[in-house]
């Protein structure tokens, strides 16, 4: 396994199978009284957070303490450039207290590769910008394998603002590597730029209409859509986005019995997701959060535990 | 009276082969020279050209002279073959008044290794809103004719066409950044398209620069003035500016070494080094570059230096400081991209890296001019054949932010001579 998780691009197939069983023994941690693993006894993790982040901040917590590691949470919000200090600065002087592994959110794209040119440590992306945020593309797809058993073939829909969404720039290169089908869909507004290029070569199909998708999925993906994007002129009103790109009441009824619901969180309720959606039996979203501990605990046990420990 | 060169059979622009006595600053003789001087230069396999002019680099100073100064930017350029580089406006202050713009030509003048000819700012402030005294900026010993708000664009059409108009009392000239800030904000740092959307970055899309270069050839039609394109990047700003000179329409247009074979796929890996505005663009308007270049659509190369102290390129990707250096390497690079590959020919090269822009920046009664007796001596020789591996390390300007290093790049700069002094002799600063 690659030094760092950057991105999906660091993993291989066999990577993903292997993060995943691994993921599926702390899994069954959660459910001990005494939820406490040694395995990073003495290692300190620091979450090194640029940007404002409560859910993905605490299971990266939650999955070092149970492993036994030092957590310490360092919230360094607003741009370093405002504070007169490069980025570089900011890293260097944090990995010079003597840390074992970094866990990096950072609102601008890229920012996680950057820091791993310039520290020794084990960086691990906990998503920058609108790039990638691989950890929650392990842990949907982790859930997935869990509801579904092998992905090969399955069909995967990924519906909402992709542009912006570092969730589905992971997800789509996960799921491909685990041998899923994947369309995603959106208006044309909220496809990121050269898409048409990008879908050739890495396989996976897009559209802009949510109702020929449904009926043939086999798992289906809704991405938080901000608002402040109608401002940007990306849709014209909230009413009209959840007409055409929502899973309404009314498109529950086109799935397939026992197509999985998956939502990064945190969800608009009655935009891209109603509440009959996030609250239906298939909905999967507090099971996302729940892999999400096992997950980053795999993660972080394969990238920082010395051989000697594993 | 400074001492006098003779250099030994060098191969002009147009091929033929001379010896050329420079004294007192000017050309003496051409021809076989008998005459001894009191340094004499072999120029046997080398290339004499006039002395190259850029228009477009970013000094720093003053403001930023932990990047750049302007001593320290006219060695760069006179390595770089320059004798003239027009500075660029947005220093701290801005140079949007007299007072500014002389200073910044003293400065130049005391560096004494190229002429430093100011770029007026077209705007006070560069904030795009009011005029600032391209007057008195014109009036001033510095003599300023090309006005830029370059580093932004002069986005109000209204605040453009009153700038073209005002500029032809004096001869002046706009060189505008051409980016329409609603369709390229400044966070925008790469080029629009697949890899954008893969890495995640805020897109810079080629439209943003083309309808502003679209709108300005209409206001120079309109005004009957004359309007430069700086740092032209897309295939479509290139059949903009072919159709505009097609009508008569009054417009010159540079091009950047960088954009003419760095490629956006280079920003893979999020190395800030990469990034600068216009950013790099897809081959497919890198080669709409070249050959708009051979074919005299674009006018003019000119470097865009821009130097960065090395924090300021120390940040996020979209976070870093814009811009790349250029002086040192740009005539390497295009002794590569175009003579290599037989786009152009010295005649070409010493056409868009020196007569071009010494006209359009109207310093053509100095520079730019033919090798010829009488004429200033300000010549560059070059070695077309040298193989050259860039390090950014042995560079004399003070920043490092170089994006050709450990290119293996064709040319090299052996000699520049400024009013027959020479600044550089065997590559190095004299």
């Amino acid at each position: 396994m690659n030094k760092h998780l950057l991105s999906i691009d660091d993993l291989s197939a066999g990577d993903i199978e292997q993060l995943f069983t691994t993921a599926a023994e702390m899994h069954d941690v959660q459910r001990r009284e005494v939820k406490k693993l040694p395995a990073l006894r003495g290692r300190t993790v620091i979450n090194l957070f640029f940007e404002d982040s409560t859910r993905t901040r605490s299971s990266f917590e939650i999955a070092g303490k149970w492993l036994s590691a030092d957590v310490i949470n360092l919230s360094a919000k607003g741009s370093s450039a405002s504070k007169g200090e490069s980025l570089r600065d900011t890293v260097l002087t944090v990995t010079a207290m003597g840390v074992d592994g970094l866990v990096v959110r950072h609102g601008a794209s890229g920012a996680a590769e950057q820091i791993s040119r310039w520290i020794d440590v084990p960086v691990i992306n906990a998503g920058d910008g609108t790039h990638e945020h691989p950890t929650q593309a392990l842990l949907d797809s982790y859930t997935l394998t869990r509801k579904l058993g092998s992905l090969e073939g399955k069909h995967v829909a990924i519906v909402g603002d992709l542009t912006h969404s570092r969730v589905f720039r992971s997800n789509v290169k996960c799921l491909a590597k685990l041998g899923a089908t994947v369309t995603v869909v959106a208006p044309p507004t909220l496809m990121p730029a050269g898409v048409g290029d990008w879908s050739k070569t890495a396989g996976f199909a897009t559209s802009y209409d949510l109702d020929a998708v449904l009926p043939s999925a086999d798992a289906v993906m809704m991405l938080r859509v901000q608002r402040e994007r109608m401002s940007g002129g990306f849709f014209p009103t909230a009413r009209e986005y959840t007409v055409g790109y929502g899973l309404t009441r009314d498109r529950l009824a086109v799935l397939k019995p026992g197509t999985p619901i998956l939502h990064p969180g945190p969800m608009n309720r009655g935009l891209e997701i109603s509440a009959d959606a996030a609250d239906a039996l298939d909905s999967v979203v507090l099971d996302q959060v729940s892999a999400g501990v096992a997950v980053r605990m795999s993660v972080l046990y394969h990238l920082l535990a010395g051989e000697e420990t594993k | 009276m400074t001492a006098s060169t003779l250099i030994k059979g060098a191969t002009l622009p147009d091929g033929t082969t001379t010896d050329v006595l420079v004294q007192d600053g000017v050309i003496a003789e051409l021809g076989a020279v008998k005459a001894t001087a009191d340094r004499t230069i072999d120029a046997d396999g080398l290339r004499l050209l006039p002395g190259l002019v850029d228009l477009h680099t970013h000094l720093r100073e003053p403001g930023r002279e932990d990047a750049e100064t302007v001593l320290t930017g006219s060695r760069a350029a006179a390595v770089g073959g320059f004798t003239a580089v027009l500075a660029m406006a947005n220093t701290s202050p801005v140079t949007d008044t007299a007072e500014a713009a002389e200073r910044v030509y003293d400065l130049g003048r005391a560096a004494g290794l190229v002429d430093v000819q100011p770029v007026g700012a077209v705007t006070k402030g560069l904030a795009g809103e009011e005029l600032a005294e391209l007057g008195l900026m014109a009036r001033s010993r510095a003599k300023v004719r090309v006005f830029s708000d370059d580093g932004k664009c002069v986005h109000d059409p209204r605040v453009m066409r009153r700038a073209l108009e005002y500029v032809k009392a004096f001869g002046g000239v706009v060189s505008q950044h051409s980016q329409d800030p609603s369709l390229a904000g400044p966070t925008a740092c790469c080029h629009e398209g697949e890899l954008s959307g893969q890495l995640g970055l805020p897109g810079w899309p080629g439209v943003a620069e083309e309808v502003i270069v679209a709108r300005d050839v209409m206001l120079a039609r309109h005004t009957g003035s004359r309007v430069h394109v700086a740092h032209v990047s897309t295939a479509g700003s290139v059949e903009v500016v072919r159709w505009a000179k097609a009508q008569g329409i009054a417009v010159t247009a540079e091009v950047t070494p960088h954009h003419l074979l760095l490629t956006t796929d280079l920003l893979t890996g999020y190395d800030p080094t990469f990034k600068v505005n216009p950013p790099l663009r897809p081959d497919e308007d890198v080669r709409a570059l070249r050959e708009a270049l051979a074919d005299g659509t674009i006018d003019a190369v000119a470097t865009d230096h821009a130097p960065h102290a090395r924090h300021d390129k120390e940040h996020a990707f979209v976070d870093a400081a814009f811009g790349m250096l250029g002086l040192e390497t740009a005539l390497p690079v295009i002794t590569t991209v175009m003579v290599e590959n037989g786009l152009l020919d010295w005649a070409g090269v010493a056409r868009t890296m020196s007569v071009n822009p010494a006209r359009i920046a109207g310093l053509d009664d100095v520079h730019g001019r033919p090798v010829a007796v009488g004429e200033p001596a300000n010549l560059t020789l070059v070695d077309p054949a040298a193989k050259v591996v860039v390090d950014r390390a042995a560079s004399v300007s003070l920043s490092r932010n170089n994006p050709w290093h450990d290119r293996k790049l064709t040319g090299r700069v052996v000699a520049t001579l400024l009013r027959g002094t020479p600044t550089v002799l065997e590559g190095a600063l004299a």
